[in-house]
């Protein structure tokens, strides 16, 4: 997926591209309005993360134009405000969402799929291998005939295996990619959700193969 | 230790003093003046009767004679049973009555009556006498009539009228200090109903006395006022100082927090992850508390004005659960709604309403195990009944009350992240609504049920 970040807040921001490319996402970042609208200008962002407090203006007078003006890019702000009725009035001005630093980023995936699945957009942010779809949006996994919808660990189980084909994945870095930091997760889990897998796999072109010692692979069935 | 002085009572029995002091004065001059006329018209009597017997005297051959007229002593018999001595001396001889009767003041003028009081015959006894010259032959002889009674009438007398006397005094004194009673109260109630203006507002109502009050009361109101403007303006500064404080401290927390994750990522050692984990949830409890203490603080203040606007309560669950349910989601755990169909409507202030619900679900997930649900319930029956069920580890045998004190947690909260601030705020944003949080058991398993339970305004 493809980001802006408008953030003015250099360290922050540089962190924030940092731990985004580490999920494969693509990201650009601006850190005044005029440098987010010069970027705007020139690419198509899956979605905006803007901040609210930036050198030459106020992010909401930056999302009220982005509405008046229809452009319909989701955004999610990223606030230091925590207080209901702040939250309350971003919305009102037209954000599709908001997340109060210091945020997590499983959750801020979380909120930007949500955001898109209501949007209705990212149609095709899907991977495919061997004739499995997983549209990594909606959760939608589909191969022949079936569709099903997996929950959102699986998702983010399977997603991490889809990036990836053929690479064997450790237990350790399942765990990692799968629970929060506020889970206390243990390897039986990952067995747990691997064997969910393989039974969501049943029939398609794909299996999650046990590399005894090391961990995990998907590999064409 | 030192009690506190009553404006009421001192007032009260200052009055009541004073009243007591005219009560005395008035038995007192009333006892003054009445024994004064019974005595003086004793005397009148003593006076006239001996005038009487001065007159009947005569001289015949030289000899003073008398002919005691009978009237000169009946006229004294009426008082009483006053016993009446007489004596009649003829140059300091005896003529007739009793010869024992002192004459101690033997008058000097001639008709001029002289008074005394002596103890005759064991009684006290009030004297006249009066001087006659009778003339006979040559020289007139020097007569002089003393007539002396008894004063027990007069002590009867002087003791109806004291007695009389007291009791218009105390009733006086009685009436007085009713009256004194009833001023005081009355005098004090403007205090009273400021005081109870006060006293009724909530801890951080700090808007001006605006009730009637009596001039002597405007400088104590207008001193009050202002120390409550100013005590205000220093609540507002300190809120505002808070909140930019924690708003300041967000944005490098971020930072840190982000970087964290990423060096998560790139670690291997599990020592060095555990390590970079455990940072990272102390800076997710502090962000999370500063969040509920922001909330608490919020609620408590709108709690004193609170706003009734029409709202729908079915809207207000449905976005705040919108919103959490990406939050829930990462843990599989579905947000459930049972609302009824259509519109719910109710009259409060949304703003708390979704903040007390927002932290009443933000528990459930905290405390929910993967691959649960949370049930949002709402009932209409007498009062809204706001019901959120979830399939955690419940209140174990805690103490329902105590859960919802500041700062309190359950015994079983183990390492899940928390300040004890959730359930305070959902409690007092019930009651600002005269509602009530109610903590139960999960009735169909395990779990906790937290409900709002709120009545309709």
């Amino acid at each position: 997926m493809r980001y802006l970040l408008i953030e003015d807040n250099l360290k922050l921001a540089g962190a924030v591209v940092e731990r985004l490319q580490l999920d494969g996402h693509a990201v650009d970042h601006a850190d005044r309005l005029d440098a987010a609208t010069a970027c705007m200008d020139v690419a198509d962002y899956d979605l905006i993360l803007l901040d609210i407090m930036l050198p030459d203006g106020d992010g909401r007078d930056f999302l009220q134009r982005q509405r008046r003006a229809e452009k319909r890019t989701p955004v999610i702000v990223i606030t230091a405000r925590s207080a209901v009725s702040d939250r309350i009035s971003l919305l009102d001005l037209g954000a599709d969402d908001y997340i109060t630093k210091p945020f997590d980023f499983a959750e801020l995936e979380a909120r930007c799929r949500a955001v898109l699945r209501r949007q209705g957009g990212a149609a095709d942010n899907q991977k495919t291998f061997e004739g499995t779809i997983l549209n990594l949006t909606t959760g939608e996994l589909q191969f022949g005939d079936s569709s099903t919808n997996l929950r959102n660990r699986e998702l983010r189980l399977l997603e991490v295996f889809f990036a990836a084909p053929g690479q064997v994945f450790s237990k350790s870095h399942l765990i990692d990619r799968m629970f929060s930091f506020s889970d206390e997760a243990s390897e039986n889990a990952i067995e747990v959700y691997v064997a969910r897998l393989r039974k969501r796999l049943e029939g398609s072109g794909a299996r999650i193969e046990t590399v005894r010692g090391l961990g995990y692979r998907m590999i064409a069935a | 230790m030192r009690q506190p002085t009553s404006i009421r009572k001192r007032l009260f029995y200052q009055l009541a003093a004073v009243a007591a002091v005219l009560s005395l004065a008035f038995v007192l001059v009333v006892r003054g003046v009445a024994s004064q006329a019974a005595e003086g018209t004793q005397d009148d009597i003593l006076a006239a009767s001996a005038t009487a017997i001065a007159d009947s005297l005569s001289s015949e051959q030289g000899e003073v004679t008398l002919e005691l007229p009978y009237s000169a002593l009946s006229m004294l018999g009426t008082i009483n049973e006053d016993r009446v001595f007489y004596r009649v001396t003829v140059n300091n001889e005896t003529l007739t009555g009793y010869a024992d009767l002192p004459v101690t003041n033997a008058p000097t003028r001639l008709d001029t009556p002289a008074f005394s009081t002596e103890i005759y015959r064991g009684d006290e006894v009030r004297l006249t006498s009066i001087l006659r010259r009778v003339s006979n032959s040559a020289t007139g002889s020097k007569v002089v009539v003393t007539v002396a009674q008894t004063r027990s009438g007069l002590a009867a007398i002087t003791q109806r009228i004291t007695v009389t006397a007291t009791g218009v005094g105390l009733l006086f004194f009685l009436l007085a200090t009713t009256l004194s009673l009833l001023a005081a109260t009355s005098a004090l109630r403007p205090l009273s109903r400021m005081t109870g203006a006060v006293t009724r507002r909530g801890p951080s109502d700090l808007r001006p006395v605006t009730e009637d009050t009596p001039a002597e009361l405007a400088p104590l109101v207008g001193a009050l006022n202002s120390f409550m403007a100013r005590l205000r303006s220093s609540l507002t500064r300190t809120e505002d100082l808070i909140t930019e404080a924690a708003h300041r401290v967000r944005t490098p927390l971020a930072t840190v927090r982000t970087q964290a994750e990423v060096t998560h990522r790139k670690l291997n050692k599990p020592e060095h992850k555990q390590a970079i984990r455990d940072m990272i949830r102390a800076i997710d409890e502090s962000s999370r508390s500063a969040g509920q203490i922001l909330d608490h603080a919020m609620v408590t203040f709108r709690a004193d004005s609170l706003a009734l606007d029409p709202l729908d309560l079915a809207a207000l669950i449905t976005e705040t659960c919108d919103r959490l349910a990406p939050t829930a989601d990462l843990k599989d755990i579905a947000l459930l709604r049972k609302l009824p169909d259509g519109p719910v409507p109710f009259k409060g202030d949304g703003i708390m309403l979704q903040a007390a619900l927002h932290n009443i679900l933000d528990n459930a997930i905290k405390y929910s195990p993967e691959d649960s649900d949370i049930t949002v319930r709402i009932e209409v029956n007498s009062a809204l009944h706001l019901s959120i069920t979830d399939q955690g580890r419940g209140f174990g045998d805690m103490d329902f009350e105590s859960l919802t004190t500041r700062y309190a947690r359950g015994a079983n909260v183990g390492d899940v992240v928390g300040s004890g601030l959730g359930l305070t705020i959902a409690d007092e944003v019930a009651r600002a609504h005269g509602g009530r949080l109610e903590l139960s058991h999960n009735k169909e398993g395990q779990g906790a049920c937290v409900s709002l339970i709120l009545p309709y305004v």
